[in-house]
C-alpha cells in the first residue's frame, strides 16, 4: 500500500529520544538542559506551560471564592472601615481586599495569557509534532528553537520575581495611564511584568519564523502544500502572525518601559500624550494574538475529528483556508476593543470586519460537523474533547457577534458578558483543544497509555464545571454585572455563587486529568505507534520517537485523511477496515 | 548541527563546510536561512512601524511643537550620517561579491570599511548630537530642562527622537557586531566563499535594513519642518 518505511522495516534499533544518557542524572540534565531536539524541547516547554498553568488556574479560583459574597463594608468601634461577614477575602480592610483582588486577576490574566495560552500549542505540542508531521528531522533552526526556549523561560522569571515582589494590578492588558503613572508601591512590578511580556514576545517570535521556514523547506518528499495534516496549516497560519503582530506589542511595551522609567510622555495625558494610542497599538498585537490562542486550537480539533471519526476531513482546503483568512481578518478588527473611545465611522468600519471573521469560523465549524455526519466515531478522551472544543467554542464564538454590533456592545462592553464570551473561547477553545490534543499525542509523546474511563470522567467534569462556571457569567453580563470587580450588589450573589462553585468542579476535573497523566508515566500500559489508526506522518514513527524521528527519510504516497484507501500504519487491518469499494461512478463523501 | 569535514583542515572555512544534517542540501539550507532572515527582518520593520506610527500621530497632534524641536536638528551632521550610511552599505554589498568571487582581500577590506562607517555614524550622532543636546536640557519627557522650548508639548517631540534615533543607534550598534564577527570569522577560517557566504549575507541583509531605516527617519526628523 504504502512505500513509507516504518519502524520495523530493518533491523537497528535507535534508542527512542526518552533514552536517558550514560552517566547518570546530571548527564541527562545536561543533555536535556542544552538539547536542540525539537520533541524534548516540546517536553518542556509542556511541562513549563501546564505548571504555568496550575498557578494561573489557582489564582483564578482564589479570585472566584472571593467573589462568593460581595464585600460588606461596615465601621468598628474605632471608627476604621472593615469588611463583615465574608467568606473569604484577600485582605484584613476593604482596601487591602480590593488590591489584592486586582492583583490576583491581573496574576490569572498576564500568566493565562502571555505564559500559557499564546505559547501554549506552538510551542508544546506544535514544536513536538510539526516535523514529524512534515517527515522531517527536525525544525529548520534547531539551535533558535533552544534559544526561544531560554528566552521564555527568561520571560517567565522575570513575570515570577513581579509576581513574588507583590503583584501588578493593572490588569494584563496594562492600560495606560494607570500603568504608567499609578501606585507607586508596584512602580518596578509593572517594569518588570512588561518586561516579562517584552521578552515572552521574541520566544514567540522565533518560534514562529522557525515554523514558517520549516514548512516551507523541510517538507518530506512527495509532501505537497495540500498534503499537510491540517494542524500544520494552523500552525503555518499562527506563525504568521506571531511574527507580523509580536513585533508591534514590543515596541509599545518598551515603550511603555520608557514610560514609566523615563516619563517621556508617549501615553501619558498629563505631558500631551494619548492613552487611546497605547491601546490602539497594544489590541493591534492582542487582536490578532487572539488567533494565535484560536488557530492551533482549531487546528488540534480538526485532526481528533478527522483521525476518532476515520472520515476523510470534508472541505480539506476550506479549513486550511479559513486558517489563512483568520489569519488575515484578525489583523484588520483591534478596534473593537475600542468602540467606546472611537468615532462613530471608525466603530462601523471595524464592527463590519470583525463580522468577517465570523465567515471563515463559521466554515470550519461547519466542515468538522460534515466530517462527523456517518463516520465511524470512536468514543474516547480525545473525541469527548473534541465534541467539547465544538460545543464551546461555538458559543463563544456566535457570542462575539452581540459584542461585534456597535448597538449591543455599548450594553455589554466591559461587563461579565465579554468575561465568558473570551473565557468560551479561549479555555472552551483553546484550553479543551490543547487537553484534548495532549490526550490524542500523549502515547506518541510518552509510548504510554493514559486510563481512558479517567479521561473521560475528568473531561466530564470539566465540560460540566465550565458551563457551570461561565454561562452564568453571560446573565450576570447583560444584568450589567462589571468585570474587574471585587464586590456587587447583593442581587447578583446567587449567580456568583453558582458560578463560583462550577469553577470548583472544573479546578477538581483539571487535577483528574492531571492524576492521569502522572499515573500513565509511572505506570501506563506501553503505548503502541499507532492506537488511533492515524495516517499522518507521526503515526509512522516509533511511540515514543527516535531521536531523528526516523529510520529512513519518509516518502509520502497518500493524504494524511485517506482513510477510505488507505490501511493505517503498525495497525491490524481487521481493526480499521476499509468500506465496502462502491459501485463504478458513485463517490465517497 | 554544521557538518565539517575535518580531514582536510588546510582548505579554507568556505569549502569546508557541508550542510547541517536535516537539510537534503546546502541550497535548501541556505534558502531556509534566508527566507528566515527576511522573516526576522519583517518583524524588525514592524517594531519601527510602530514608532512611525506614533511620530505621525503627534505629529498631527502637535505641529506646531513637532516644527519647533525639529529646528533644533543639524541637517549637516543628519546628512553627513546618512552619507556614511549609504557608503557602507554600499561597501557591504561589496563584500558579499567578493565572497562570491573568493576575493578574500577585498572581501575584508570592505567589511572593514562597513564597520569603521557604522562606529563613525555612532560617533557622530553621540558626540556632535545627543551629548551637546542633552547636556542643554533638551531631553525626552520630564527630563526635558531646556528654558527656551518653542512650545509645551516640546518634549513629546523629544521622546520620540530620543526614542526612534535610540533603537536605532543600538540596531546599528548590533549590525556593527554582526560584521564584526564576520570579519574575525573571514581572517580566522576564510569562512566565506563562492559556496558558502550564508551569514555574511544576512549580516549584510541586517545591514542594509538600519540603512533603510535611517533613510525614513532622516527626513522626518530632519528634513520636514
Amino acid at each position: 500500500m504504502t512505500t513509507i518505511p516504518t519502524p520495523h522495516d530493518h533491523g537497528h534499533h535507535e534508542g527512542s529520544y526518552l533514552t536517558p544518557p550514560k552517566g547518570g542524572f546530571f548527564a541527562a540534565v545536561i543533555q536535556w538542559a542544552t538539547t536542540v531536539d525539537h520533541k524534548k524541547l516540546g517536553v518542556m516547554y509542556t511541562v513549563a506551560v501546564l505548571s504555568l498553568f496550575m498557578v494561573g488556574g489557582l489564582a483564578a479560583l482564589l479570585v472566584r471564592v472571593e467573589l462568593w459574597e460581595p464585600t460588606r463594608v461596615v465601621l468598628n468601634e474605632a471608627g476604621e472601615a472593615v469588611t463583615t461577614g465574608q467568606f473569604f477575602q484577600l485582605g484584613k480592610t476593604p482596601a487591602e481586599n480590593y488590591t489584592w483582588y486586582n492583583r490576583f486577576f491581573t496574576i490569572h490574566g498576564a500568566i493565562m495569557v502571555f505564559l500559557v495560552i499564546v505559547p501554549g500549542v506552538p510551542a508544546t505540542l506544535g514544536n513536538f509534532l510539526l516535523p514529524l508531521m512534515l517527515g522531517a528531522k527536525d525544525v529548520a533552526f534547531p539551535r533558535l528553537n533552544l534559544l526561544s526556549w531560554y528566552i521564555y523561560c527568561t520571560g517567565a522569571l522575570f513575570a515570577i520575581l513581579s509576581l513574588i515582589n507583590t503583584g501588578v494590578d493593572t490588569g494584563w492588558t496594562f492600560y495606560a495611564p494607570y500603568s504608567s503613572s499609578h501606585a507607586a508601591n508596584t512602580y518596578n512590578n509593572v517594569v518588570l511584568m512588561t518586561t516579562a511580556a517584552f521578552i515572552l514576545g521574541f520566544s514567540s517570535i522565533l518560534t514562529g519564523l522557525n515554523f514558517i521556514v520549516t514548512i516551507h523547506k523541510l517538507r518530506c518528499p512527495g509532501m505537497g502544500w495540500f498534503d499537510m495534516p491540517l494542524f500544520v496549516w494552523a500552525m503555518y497560519a499562527t506563525s504568521i502572525i506571531q511574527v507580523l503582530a509580536t513585533p508591534v506589542i514590543g515596541i509599545t511595551l518598551l515603550l511603555l518601559i520608557f514610560e514609566r522609567i523615563f516619563h517621556v510622555g508617549i501615553f501619558d495625558p498629563a505631558m500631551g500624550g494619548d492613552p487611546v494610542l497605547f491601546q490602539h497599538f497594544f489590541w493591534f498585537y492582542s487582536h490578532p494574538v487572539v488567533y494565535v490562542m484560536i488557530l492551533p486550537g482549531m487546528g488540534i480539533a480538526s485532526e481528533m475529528i478527522a483521525v476518532h471519526a476515520r472520515k476523510p476531513i470534508f472541505g480539506y482546503r476550506a479549513i486550511a483556508f479559513a486558517s489563512l483568512g483568520i489569519a488575515g481578518v484578525g489583523f484588520l478588527v483591534w478596534g473593537h476593543h475600542m468602540f467606546t473611545a472611537m468615532g462613530e465611522l471608525a466603530s462601523t468600519i471595524f464592527s463590519a470586519l470583525t463580522f468577517f471573521v465570523a465567515i471563515p469560523t463559521a466554515v470550519k465549524v461547519f466542515n468538522w460537523i460534515a466530517t462527523l455526519y456517518k463516520g465511524s466515531i470512536a468514543f474516547n478522551t480525545p473525541m469527548l474533547y473534541a465534541l467539547t472544543f465544538l460545543f464551546l467554542f461555538s458559543i463563544g464564538g456566535l457570542t462575539g457577534l452581540p459584542l461585534a454590533t456597535l448597538a449591543t456592545d455599548m450594553h455589554l462592553h466591559d461587563s461579565y458578558f465579554v468575561v465568558a464570551h473570551f473565557h468560551y473561547v479561549m479555555m472552551g477553545g483553546t484550553i479543551i483543544a490543547f487537553i484534548g490534543g495532549l490526550h490524542h499525542w500523549w502515547p506518541k509523546i510518552t509510548g504510554k497509555m493514559y486510563t481512558e474511563w479517567v479521561g473521560m470522567t475528568g473531561c466530564i467534569m470539566v465540560f460540566i464545571g465550565f458551563n457551570v462556571t461561565f454561562f452564568t457569567q453571560f446573565f450576570l453580563g447583560t444584568q450589567g454585572m462589571p468585570r474587574r470587580y471585587a464586590s456587587y450588589i447583593d442581587e447578583f450573589q446567587t449567580l456568583h455563587q453558582i458560578s463560583t462553585v462550577g469553577s470548583m468542579i472544573l479546578g477538581a476535573g483539571m487535577f483528574v486529568q492531571l492524576g492521569n497523566f502522572l499515573h500513565s508515566i509511572v505506570a501506563g500500559k506501553k503505548a503502541p505507534p499507532n492506537p488511533w489508526g492515524g495516517l499522518s506522518l507521526e503515526w509512522y514513527a516509533d511511540s515514543p520517537p527516535s531521536e531523528h524521528n526516523f529510520h529512513h527519510e519518509p516518502i509520502l504516497t497518500h493524504g494524511p485523511y485517506d482513510y477510505e484507501d488507505v490501511y493505517p500504519p503498525h495497525c491490524d487491518p481487521a481493526d480499521f477496515p476499509l468500506p465496502e469499494p462502491l459501485p463504478a461512478g458513485a463517490k465517497h463523501h | 548541527m554544521t557538518t565539517i569535514d575535518t580531514h582536510s583542515k588546510r582548505q579554507p572555512g568556505w569549502k569546508r563546510y557541508a550542510f547541517a544534517n536535516h537539510f537534503r542540501n546546502a541550497e535548501d539550507e541556505f534558502d531556509a536561512c534566508k527566507l528566515g532572515f527576511w522573516l526576522f527582518l519583517a518583524t524588525e520593520i514592524l517594531l519601527f512601524a510602530g514608532l512611525f506610527c506614533a511620530y505621525a500621530m503627534y505629529r498631527v497632534k502637535f505641529p506646531e511643537a513637532f516644527a519647533a524641536g525639529s529646528h533644533h536638528l543639524d541637517i549637516r551632521w543628519g546628512g553627513l550620517n546618512t552619507l556614511v550610511l549609504l557608503v557602507s552599505s554600499f561597501t557591504v554589498a561589496m563584500s558579499i561579491r567578493c565572497a562570491q568571487l573568493d576575493n578574500q582581500k577585498w572581501l575584508r577590506i570592505n567589511l572593514v570599511i562597513t564597520i569603521l562607517c557604522a562606529f563613525m555614524f555612532f560617533f557622530i550622532k553621540l558626540t556632535f548630537e545627543y551629548i551637546p543636546k542633552w547636556s542643554h536640557g533638551i531631553r525626552p519627557g520630564v527630563l526635558y530642562s531646556n528654558p527656551f522650548a518653542g512650545h509645551p508639548q516640546e518634549p513629546v517631540w523629544w521622546s520620540v527622537y530620543y526614542g526612534a534615533t535610540g533603537i536605532h543607534a543600538l540596531h546599528v550598534l548590533i549590525g556593527a557586531s554582526l560584521l564584526l564577527w564576520c570579519l574575525y570569522r573571514s581572517l580566522r577560517y576564510k569562512a566565506y566563499g563562492p559556496t558558502h557566504y550564508t551569514m555574511l549575507e544576512n549580516s549584510g541583509l541586517y545591514w542594509h535594513l538600519v540603512d533603510v531605516i535611517w533613510i525614513f527617519l532622516f527626513p522626518l526628523l530632519y528634513l520636514i519642518h
